[in-house]
């Protein structure tokens, strides 16, 4: 099957007074139809800009410098500012983490939502509200013709958060990329979203990429697993590979620190230091001053891919098992 | 329970909030106007043991924050008693309050908002023990430097501002701070929630350390239902203001009794491998301004009878140990 998103060598930097940064640095992926990749990192890994470098919405004085991203075979960055307005929210949504970046907070629900389906295909407003209710209905909101009069003030978090989830449904996109979109949200808000995002994937085929710090939502979410560290995708696999035998030392130490993988009480493994400013980042791996297999050789040259069924980033990857 | 460091005695907190102009206005048009009242906490009666680590747990709105902001002083309670070591902490004592509030100290949340951004981390944490001349003020910064090795950092970062350190740093120095006072009782509030995942295992390292070289006892106040059983002896689940469930956390994790707790449970993703599915509670939280009637959770419970929707279940004893607050548990649903 052909990926319905591609990043290649994707490169984003931010060129400032005090010098140049950059936040994404070759990254690369594929995501197929249905699927769902969780990209998952820090904060400053470059997540969160990865996903906005997708979509075309880095702002100054960031830019995209490198690398191509191609959506059911149309490569983004050739595109013009018009057709790539007319890329977003129909082939390629985006939801955000607060919900409110994406509504209008004097508009009711219904008007913002039939706006949005009549930007991209001509149909009388009366049809654009009934593509909204269903839209509202798939994401699992109660009675929605009547939520359609609602004004966003008047929904809950979670509503609200379905309702932005549905306005990036509108158009049946092949990629929705999702950047922290249950991370504000009640435990049993958040289950109820996930156990809806999985059934859009499967049912609709939406490729959905899910960017998180959380561990726990991507190894029971997502298929395929990204993990990112200061810009870089350190490793990449299956969500099976990832989490139950991951080689780069940054993810099992990721994975050891969470408390509910040891016993109650216990010390809990850590990683030392903290996460590096991109202005300041050491020669040769990135990760080397907190990493315990660091040697002379991770202090000189960076490591490149090593790839046998997943990829790491890494000179001394931890033996697979 | 004569060992009991601090007792929570049918503890009620409501907010009022007056109506606005336009409300009155509009209230007096239609006879109503009436302030409304929100229920944040509801007859919580709880007791921690001296040295022990007491987690709560529960949902927004659930009123944790609001119990952790009662028992440090901040709020009064509306109705009942909460004594640490035998001895009320109110606020209406306005002497005795400002005794007690050094007893109790509380760590917060977010450490970019609660430190002084203006302020050197030394003279932050020397604020509190100099003002209440807890320690003498000749050996102030021989102090300051000691509390900061014991939270992991180095005695001449005292020197520098808040902007100079990452923000496990940040809640290390929060943690100083509250320990300057020499606390009986600390109330951490979500203290890990904003840390990313590998910091947050050094701070939880350092407080178990903490915790158990000096014998504190804690109030620990999660929405993490997986750092709470890992620091925890016990646990308490809220859910609309009122406690739901009181247990060991072993047992609680092992047999949860109360339906909330076990549909939270089911919805926290756990990493593993293998995909799941998601067992989500229907449904969403009930205002705290308009409680449903009867049992709180009836209309989110997979069990719920026509007994919930009627009586509010009373808190039981389950076992020598636990408490649940169940029809389920009490005698019947129906």
């Amino acid at each position: 099957m052909s990926a319905a998103l591609d990043v290649s060598g994707l490169t984003t930097r931010f060129d400032t007074r005090s010098g140049s940064v950059t936040a994404v640095d070759n990254v690369s992926f594929s995501v197929e139809p249905g699927r769902i990749l969780g990209l998952v990192g820090e904060s400053g890994s470059g997540k969160s800009v990865t996903g906005f470098s997708i979509m075309g919405l880095v702002d100054e004085p960031g830019q995209v410098v490198a690398g191509s991203v191609t959506v059911d075979g149309v490569d983004l960055r050739s595109l013009s500012d018009d057709d790539m307005r007319k890329m977003r929210g129909s082939r390629l949504a985006m939801v955000f983490q607060d919900p409110m970046m994406t509504l209008n907070p004097v508009l009711r629900i219904g008007d913002q939502m039939a706006m949005a389906v009549r930007v991209h295909r001509k149909m009388p407003k009366r049809e654009a509200l009934e593509e909204s209710r269903k839209a509202l209905d798939i994401v699992g909101i109660p009675s929605p013709a009547e939520r359609l009069k609602a004004y966003p003030h008047q929904l809950s978090g979670g509503m609200r958060q379905r309702v932005a989830i549905a306005m990036a449904l509108l158009h049946r996109p092949s990629v929705i990329i999702a950047d922290e979109p249950t991370t504000a949200l009640d435990v049993s808000i958040q289950g109820q979203i996930l156990a809806e995002v999985r059934r859009l994937a499967d049912d609709i085929g939406t490729a959905i990429v899910w960017v998180t710090h959380d561990l726990a939502v991507v190894s029971s979410l997502a298929d395929d697993i990204c993990v990112m560290y200061a810009g870089r995708i350190v490793e990449r696999g299956t969500a099976e590979q990832v989490i139950g035998n991951p080689r780069h030392p940054y993810t099992q130490g990721l994975l050891d620190s969470i408390p509910a993988r040891h016993e109650p009480g216990g010390h809990l493994p850590q990683i030392p230091g903290s996460t590096p400013q991109l202005s300041r980042l050491p020669s040769g791996c990135p990760f080397r001053p907190r990493c315990s297999r660091a040697t002379e050789q991770c202090k000189s040259e960076p490591p490149s891919d090593s790839r046998d069924g997943q990829i790491v980033l890494c000179h001394h990857p931890l033996e697979g098992s | 329970m004569s060992q009991s460091l601090l007792s929570i005695d049918q503890v009620s907190k409501r907010f009022t909030r007056k109506p606005g102009l336009a409300e009155r206005l509009a209230g007096r048009l239609s006879g109503g106007g009436e302030p409304v009242v929100v229920h944040a906490l509801t007859d919580v009666t709880l007791e921690v043991a001296r040295g022990e680590v007491l987690g709560v747990v529960g949902e927004s709105g659930c009123g944790k924050s609001t119990l952790g902001r009662v028992v440090a002083g901040i709020h009064a309670p509306s109705d009942g008693t909460v004594m640490l070591d035998g001895k009320p902490i109110t606020r209406d004592q306005r002497g005795t309050a400002e005794k007690l509030t050094t007893q109790v100290q509380m760590i917060h949340q977010d450490p970019f908002a609660s430190l002084n951004p203006r302020m050197k981390v030394g003279e932050t944490i020397a604020e509190g023990p100099r003002y209440h001349k807890i320690i003498p003020a000749n050996v102030v910064s021989e102090r300051v430097g000691s509390l900061l090795e014991q939270v992991g950092l180095e005695a001449a970062y005292a020197d520098r501002l808040p902007h100079q350190f990452s923000g496990g740093q940040r809640q290390r120095i929060a943690i100083a701070r509250a320990l300057a006072m020499e606390p009986e009782l600390l109330v951490l509030d979500e203290a890990v929630a904003s840390l990313d995942v590998s910091i947050q295992a050094q701070v939880l390292n350092l407080f178990m350390d903490l915790q158990r070289n000096l014998g504190l006892t804690a109030l620990f106040i999660s929405h993490d239902l997986s750092v709470v059983r890992h620091v925890c002896d016990r646990v308490a689940i809220m859910y609309l203001g009122r406690l739901v469930e009181l247990a060991p956390a072993k047992d609680l994790y092992e047999r949860p009794l109360h339906p909330y707790t076990s549909a939270l449970f089911a919805s926290v993703p756990t990493v593993g491998t293998g995909k799941r599915v998601f067992e989500a509670i229907q449904g969403e939280i009930p205002s705290p301004i308009n409680p449903p009637p009867g049992c709180a959770f009836h209309p989110r419970c997979p069990q719920a009878g026509p007994r919930c929707r009627r009586e509010v279940p009373r808190l039981a004893q389950a076992d020598d140990q636990r408490t649940v607050a169940c029809h389920l548990n009490d005698g019947g649903v129906a």
